[in-house]
């Protein structure tokens, strides 16, 4: 057709790969970039959780009774462990939605990059981010008391299940990000429906003390399946390894990725 | 219909383009070509849907019917291609204000799969040519509207783009930085950069564009050059408030002579407009002096190039339908970027 037109080849699928991949990482780069250098959010990724960890250790651990060796605070870890990872998607949707309102989106989008690249780049900082969380965590725990009972092998798998978590939950974030893209909304309702899904589970307190109408939603929801997995991988215990919820807790992650991460593609479509 | 146009002669061509949003038609038959190396100007009031059009040419949005081909290639079929050729600035940024102006560049260009050197040539070259090399190592968000823009737009040359859209770039700028920017532009212009640039402003399109469009609710209503479009309002306008209400009869009286045209008078704001053609600057002086006569006193009395307002109603018979497109507030020549909104 035209003569400026034929000055372009058309890339090789490989070629488009390899673009895909370091569209990612850039993506990946500046999100982290951006992360480091606003200390608000080093507050709300680090400092926040620190603060979970004391106060659920020293003032509410005294009053709740648990039967793992090693006390309340074995039992606290794992859960603050994946209580965190879920909040920590809150920042996915609040700057989701912000690159959208602003018109960062329809950009980025206007340029020859992957287009997979945007959604791609920040769940990968954001599990970045989660595991530097993750880690300032377990330190803290381990100057409080917390030990893991079960080996090393077994306590990676317990991290990687908490990443896992993270990136699924970091989807319905995505897409509710994207979907509400508005700064002030997402601000509202972000987080609220985690609160729910994370206290009404095993995270915090042994099921049993709760109402019976309450444990039949908290026993079986996937939040306490995915903890009581990372508890078991933690602290081991007689079902460890072929302990049943981690298997349900898998089963959950999959199927909630199935859902919602199509439904993140289709809101960034839209943006 | 006639036989289809061939559409490689243009570096944009536009063919019956829809777009509708529920019940919204943002696009309703839109038709038009940009030949390579031109600047277009599309004007219009926030919500004539220039924004939707920009976003269908740029493959943001497929088109509900119709087509667009850049450079050769459809904007849905070709999708991939049309984004290796053009690059998109305006009212909204690229920019992460947290990092550098280089840093912001570095990322744009690698995202444009250039390689790190040609980044670093290109950007320092960009950097140099945007009055941007002393800011290129401080945070974005501490740069002025005019330097985000400038940076924007440095970012999105990077590819060295042979279509450049530019959607509303100087809304929202002081009128410092509008100039820094229509100045950009120009040498963009000459450099035979071809320009789609979208403005709500008729005189911005007058400096910059060979061609202007204009549009309201998705369609062109006006087409041609600036001249062409300035002589359907009739040229220059003398507009001037009458202070004491009781005299504005008189006023009208004491200019109606001055031109073929009769003065169009606002009773409610004593306000006179009087078209003058191109002799403005006799008509004015003519004018002063039959008002004195007259013993009128009046308030602003100058002399204007037609606005955006005044082609809309020359074109529609009715004022622009947008807040801020209709302040009478606005003079001839530069005036602030007073509307922040988007399209």
């Amino acid at each position: 057709m035209a003569t400026v037109a034929i000055a372009q080849s058309k890339p090789s699928t490989m070629q488009l790969a390899r673009w895909a991949l370091s569209d990612s990482l850039v993506m990946t780069r500046r999100n982290l970039l951006v992360w480091m250098r606003v200390p608000a959010y080093i507050v709300f990724t680090v400092v926040q959780p620190v603060i979970f960890v004391l106060l659920f250790r020293y003032v509410f651990g005294g009053a709740i009774q648990v039967a793992n060796p090693g006390g309340y605070v074995n039992f606290l870890m794992p859960g603050i462990i994946g209580q965190t990872a879920a909040f920590a998607t809150f920042a996915t949707a609040i700057a989701l939605a912000q690159e959208a309102k602003q018109g960062v989106i329809d950009r980025l989008r206007s340029l020859p990059m992957a287009r997979s690249a945007v959604l791609a780049g920040r769940l990968m900082a954001d599990a970045i981010r989660m595991l530097v969380t993750i880690t300032v965590i377990i330190g803290v725990g381990y100057a409080v008391g917390f030990r893991f009972q079960n080996g090393v092998v077994a306590a990676i798998g317990m991290v990687l299940l908490a990443e896992a978590f993270g990136v699924t939950i970091c989807c319905i974030s995505a897409f509710i990000g994207l979907a509400i893209r508005d700064e002030e909304s997402v601000q509202a309702f972000g987080l609220i429906w985690l609160f729910p899904l994370t206290f009404v589970s095993s995270a915090f307190v042994p099921i049993a003390t709760m109402p019976g109408w309450m444990q039949a939603f908290a026993n079986n929801q996937p939040v306490t399946l995915v903890i009581n997995a990372m508890r078991a991988l933690a602290l081991g215990g007689p079902q460890f390894p072929l302990n049943p919820s981690l298997w349900q807790a898998l089963l959950w992650l999959v199927g909630i990725l199935l859902v919602f991460a199509p439904l993140a593609v289709r809101a960034y479509k839209r943006a | 219909m006639v036989a289809p146009r061939p559409t490689h002669e243009y570096a944009i061509h536009v063919e019956g383009l829809h777009k509708s949003f529920g019940k919204v038609h943002a696009l309703r038959g839109i038709d038009f070509d940009v030949p390579h190396g031109t600047v277009l100007g599309m004007l219009g009031p926030n919500g004539a849907g220039k924004t939707t059009a920009v976003r269908v040419l740029t493959t943001l949005l497929p088109p509900d019917a119709g087509r667009a081909v850049i450079e050769g290639y459809d904007v849905v079929r070709d999708a991939a291609a049309v984004r290796r050729a053009i690059a998109l600035a305006g009212q909204a940024t690229a920019i992460v204000l947290e990092l550098t102006g280089r840093e912001n560049l570095e990322i744009i260009g690698r995202l444009r799969h250039l390689s790190k050197q040609e980044v670093k040539l290109r950007g320092a070259d960009l950097l140099e040519s945007f009055d941007l090399v002393e800011a290129a190592d401080r945070p974005a968000k501490t740069y002025s509207g005019g330097m985000k823009r400038r940076l924007d737009l440095a970012a999105s040359l990077l590819g060295e783009p042979s279509v450049l859209f530019l959607d509303e770039p100087t809304t929202g700028l002081d009128p410092h930085g509008r100039l820094g920017m229509w100045d950009i532009i120009r040498r963009l212009a000459a450099q035979g950069t071809t320009i789609l640039l979208t403005t709500q402003y008729l005189d911005e399109a007058d400096e910059l564009a060979d061609n202007i469009i204009v549009i309201e609710r998705g369609q062109i209503i006006a087409q041609g050059t600036s001249d062409e479009l300035k002589d359907r309002v009739g040229g220059d306008l003398l507009e001037f408030t009458v202070v004491d209400k009781a005299m504005v009869a008189d006023a009208v009286q004491a200019v109606a002579g001055l031109t073929d045209s009769e003065p169009r008078v606002d009773e409610e704001t004593r306000r006179i407009v009087l078209r003058v053609g191109n002799r403005g600057s006799h008509a004015l002086i003519e004018a002063v002096r039959r008002l004195d006569a007259a013993g009128v006193e009046t308030e602003g009395l100058a002399l204007r190039r037609p606005s955006l307002d005044d082609v809309f109603l020359a074109v529609t018979g009715h004022a622009a339908e947008s807040d801020d497109v209709g302040a009478p507030a606005r003079r001839r020549g530069r005036r602030p970027g007073a509307a922040p909104k988007g399209d």
